[in-house]
């Protein structure tokens, strides 16, 4: 069954086609790569399934519902989560307070009121349930420490985990590996297969890393100057020589 | 009908020919250096007080006395600016360089007040026309349609320098590296133009421009003051909103546009209504506050403006966060002791005078608290906040006056109004931001104090009615020890509800926003929501404090204690000594009221006099106060914690790493045989 369905997205750029009719479909629970050399509009597309841009043609829809007029953080809450390439974390926060007001954003408890008469604080059961997952990340030795004194590669890993607190069923991961060395890439995609598996959320990867993609995805997208230019079962799309030319070649 | 408005045309292009040097001058810094120059009223108002000192005091020609105020001191002052403070500015984050200019705004006319010692002048400036003699009428156009002398001058001067201004554009070397450096900043970088030199010349010819309207319209006030100067400015900036802060010309024609219209205006308006009276001087506010809502290209223009806006520093954690057990107890025993020795002497040692002022100080307090949540929490800034608590004083007095309600009922009430005011006020603005809502909500103060303010319904018309003491039940809050007692209470409370939302979900939703708001969208937090919340809790303590203070004044003083200008000393007292915390926001109100009586006036004169005994000092002038916290609000760009947050949180972590040092020393010398 389709979970998120794209069809015929276009965005431009003060005359700059950065998205051309882009179509895709993710199905529940299923591992799918979108790979494309630098430019090439993966994270333009992100944005556009987000909300954060507005397509200038196409329409996205995600379970069933038309997203074109739901407001990006109402479209997370329908379960899309995501991660940023150019990482955005919340300065002045603890890394542990970074998945507990995601939590707290999932669970659409921001009444005033509620503040005002001290039911707003942070629960133990809420705690619990973020360590839970810090754990899972290997990040619960760093969970007092400022978020600014992590490295990049960790940064990562925190804005995976805040995603992970909202409950996803759909997670779009923008170049989570990069910043991170080998070992924490084995690491990650660990993580990832276990997300995907343990708890059925799909995952839109988008990523350089063909290593990792190969032994991720069972599908994959290419992207080329903002068209699609084939997409299919990872191992038949990289043995595409058009996908070759145009991908491996400029990479390698 | 048609005579009005050409007759309004007459009258308002020379006043819009003076809003257009402003807009002009305003959008110069603004594209060049990315500084949204607040100060510019009083880079302004020095001018206009130089010209004034040398011309009608001293008795200089005009000419030379001009030219010296225009084109020496003010360009002067635009590269001193510049050099000392703007340059360094560059990587900070926008709000840091706009507290900068507000905190300008402030220091700089207090500061030619004293050098040029105008307050020894009972009567400063004064209608007396450009030049001495009276003024001379012409009537090229039939009677219908007179000009004035100055009117004429006026329109002269400014026609010709934006002239020249065009030409430096179009025909100079150093003008068209300056429009190079005006379109993009950093193609011109790149394209070998040293912005550095470009960007001193630009704060010059824009500061010259400031003093030509200072000089221009400085005859056409009563006193040659900042305020006016200040509106003035507001003037400008609209228009150089209208051309987007990027078209110099479309500025020049908002310039012109308003200028004409607030003139129409006043005409077709009935003459001598409030509405008339208010709306002439007021439309500019208004049409700054429409445009900015409603103009969409003033959105886009943050990160185009300021490349690095998006990475203000993080906030760093408060002095809290980070003692041991043994520090906090410390700490915590030392403040009660200052508490207690506080509590004693306001009970059974002080007089009248410092009981009135503690009544004063609790009541600021409570609207401190709300630039605690706007500012320290939110992370907006707002320049309305006097406005706020003016709508919950005016609340009160009309509640318990005319409706006979209880007065504690009536500051509650009065809260609410003015969250529901702020509320309103922040949906159409929250989506903007920045720079853009700072501004529109100056425009709000301003507009509310040329109309609002002045309605009897509002104010309670020339009887000025008394604002009562509460009353609950059988106990009667009219004695000021009673009633410090109720505000403590009142501050308490209010303090407690600060805390629980920064602690709760609201004060952590608007943390993740402040970090950034796509990763907050991307969790599912609307900015929406969450802002108008915070406006509207702040408007509320804001009006609430704004009840409790005439209450405690048993009077509504809004020149005093609710004008725009006060509303923007607030910002800058709180932002200055620590917008994060509780402490911050009583020290600031002890800064505000306390500072000036207790040691400018006393405490200071008395230690100078006791250590040397040549020179006698009685009191400091007040002046220093202002000059003082004007300056400090500079420090924010690198302390947005505030200066005292700052040093206590130095000093506390100094003491800490002692103690942990003398706590490690026997481990070491255990460990190393
Ligand atoms: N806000 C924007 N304004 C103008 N052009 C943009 C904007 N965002 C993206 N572009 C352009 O759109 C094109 C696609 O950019 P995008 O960032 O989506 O590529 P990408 O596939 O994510 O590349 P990378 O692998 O480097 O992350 C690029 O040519 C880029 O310059
Ligand atoms: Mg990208």
């Amino acid at each position: 069954m389709s979970l998120l369905t794209a069809a015929g997205v276009s965005k431009s750029f003060a005359g700059i086609r950065a998205l051309d009719d882009v179509g895709i479909e993710v199905a529940v629970g299923e591992l799918v790569g979108l790979i494309g050399p630098n430019g090439a509009g993966k994270t333009t597309f992100f944005n556009c399934l987000l909300g954060m841009l507005r397509p200038d043609e196409g329409t996205v829809s995600f379970d069933g519902h038309d997203l074109s007029r739901i407001p990006t953080h109402r479209r997370a809450k329908l379960g899309i989560g995501r991660t940023f390439q150019r990482i955005e974390l919340f300065g002045g926060m603890s890394v542990r307070e970074h998945l507990l007001v995601a939590e707290r954003a999932h669970r659409g408890e921001g009444r005033l009121w509620k503040d005002i008469v001290g039911r707003g604080r942070v629960t133990a059961a809420e705690r619990e349930r973020a360590d839970a997952v810090l754990d899972r990340l290997g990040l619960l030795a760093d969970a007092e420490r400022p978020i600014e004194s992590l490295s990049l590669g960790r940064g990562r890993l925190v804005e995976i985990g805040r995603a992970l607190m909202t409950d996803p069923r759909l997670l779009l991961l923008d170049e989570p590996s990069s910043g991170l060395d080998h070992q924490e890439t084995e690491e990650l995609s660990a993580v990832l297969r276990a997300v995907n598996l343990d708890e059925g959320v799909a995952i839109l990867l988008v990523e350089h890393d063909v290593a990792m993609v190969r032994a991720l995805v069972s599908r994959v997208f290419v992207l080329d100057f903002g068209t699609l230019i084939a997409s299919g079962p990872t191992e038949t799309v990289f043995a595409d020589a058009g996908v070759r030319r145009a991908y491996l070649g400029a990479e390698s | 009908m048609l005579e009005d408005f050409i007759r309004s045309v007459f009258q308002g292009v020379p006043v819009g020919a003076v809003y257009a040097l402003i807009a002009l001058g305003f959008t110069l810094t603004y594209k060049t250096a990315g500084v949204f120059n607040l100060a510019f009223g009083a880079q302004a108002f020095v001018a206009a007080a130089v010209h004034w000192e040398l011309h009608v005091h001293n008795g200089w020609n005009v000419a030379v006395s001009a030219a010296i105020a225009v084109l020496v001191v003010s360009p002067a002052l635009g590269v001193a600016l510049d050099f000392v403070l703007f340059r360094h500015l560059r990587a900070a984050s926008s709000g840091a360089r706009l507290v900068t200019t507000i905190g300008l705004l402030v220091a700089i006319p207090n500061i030619t007040k004293l050098v040029l010692r105008f307050t020894r002048h009972p009567s400063t400036g004064g209608a007396r026309g450009l030049f001495s003699g009276p003024d001379v009428v012409y009537r090229p156009f039939g009677d219908a349609y007179p000009i004035t002398r100055d009117e004429l001058v006026q329109l002269g001067v400014v026609v010709v320098a934006g002239l020249a201004l065009g030409a430096m554009f179009r025909f100079t070397h150093l003008g068209l590296r300056m429009r190079a450096v005006v379109e993009s900043p950093r193609l011109a970088e790149l394209g070998g133009v040293n912005s550095a030199r470009v960007g001193s010349f630009a704060w010059a010819l824009s500061s010259a421009f400031a003093g030509l309207a200072g000089v221009l319209i400085a005859p056409t006030y009563q006193n040659v003051d900042a305020a006016n100067f200040f509106e003035l400015v507001i003037a400008g900036i609209a228009a150089a909103a209208f051309g987007s802060l990027v078209s110099l010309p479309r500025a020049f024609a908002g310039a012109l546009g308003l200028g004409v219209a607030s003139t129409y205006l006043a005409t077709v308006l009935p003459t001598n209504s409030v509405l008339a009276r208010g709306l002439k001087p007021s439309l500019p506010f208004v049409v700054l506050f429409v445009w900015v809502v409603i103009a969409p290209g003033l959105r886009g223009q943050r990160d185009v403006a300021d490349p690095l806006s998006g990475v203000a520093p993080p906030p760093p954690a408060s002095a809290a966060d980070e003692r041991s057990r043994s520090l906090t107890i410390a700490t915590r025993g030392f403040w009660s002791v200052v508490g207690v020795i506080v509590a004693w002497a306001v009970f059974f040692a002080i007089n009248d005078f410092w009981l009135k002022r503690i009544q004063v100080l609790l009541a600021v307090g409570v609207i401190f608290l709300s630039i605690t949540v706007m500012t320290g929490i939110a992370g907006q800034i707002s320049l309305c906040q006097a406005a706020f608590a003016a709508i919950g004083a005016f609340a009160t007095t009309q509640l318990a006056v005319e409706q006979g309600m209880s007065v504690l009922v009536g500051m509650l009430l009065g809260g609410l109004v003015s969250a529901l005011v702020g509320g309103l006020l922040a949906m159409p603005l929250v989506r903007i931001g920045g720079v853009w809502l700072a501004l529109a909500t100056l425009g709000f103060a301003l507009f509310f104090h040329s109309v609002i303010a002045q309605l009897a319904v509002v104010n309670g018309g020339v009887s000025k009615p008394r604002t009562p003491r509460p009353l609950i039940g059988s106990i009667d809050f009219a004695a000021d020890r009673a009633f410090i007692v109720l505000e403590l209470v009142v501050f308490a409370i209010a303090a407690t509800i600060v805390v629980l939302v920064r602690g709760g979900t609201t004060g952590r939703f608007l943390a993740a926003l402040r970090g950034s708001e796509v990763a907050a969208a991307s969790i599912g937090i609307g900015q929406w929501r969450s802002r108008v919340t915070a406006f509207a809790l702040s408007a509320g303590l804001a009006g609430l404090g704004g009840g409790l203070l005439a209450s405690a004044q048993q009077s509504v003083n809004y020149d005093v204690s609710f004008s725009p200008q006060v509303g923007l000393f607030f910002v800058v007292v709180v932002v200055t000594l620590g917008s994060r915390s509780i402490e911050g926001a009583l020290q600031a109100a002890f800064g505000f009221v306390l500072f000036q009586p207790l040691i400018l006036e006393r405490a200071l004169p008395w230690v100078i006099n006791h250590i040397q005994p040549f020179l006698h000092v009685n009191a400091i002038s007040g002046l220093f106060r202002d000059i003082l916290f004007g300056l400090g609000a500079l420090t924010f760009a690198k302390h947005p914690e505030g200066i005292l947050e700052f040093q206590k949180r130095r000093s506390l972590n100094r003491i800490q790493r002692s103690i942990d040092r003398r706590k490690q020393q026997p481990t070491e010398a255990g460990s190393t045989p």
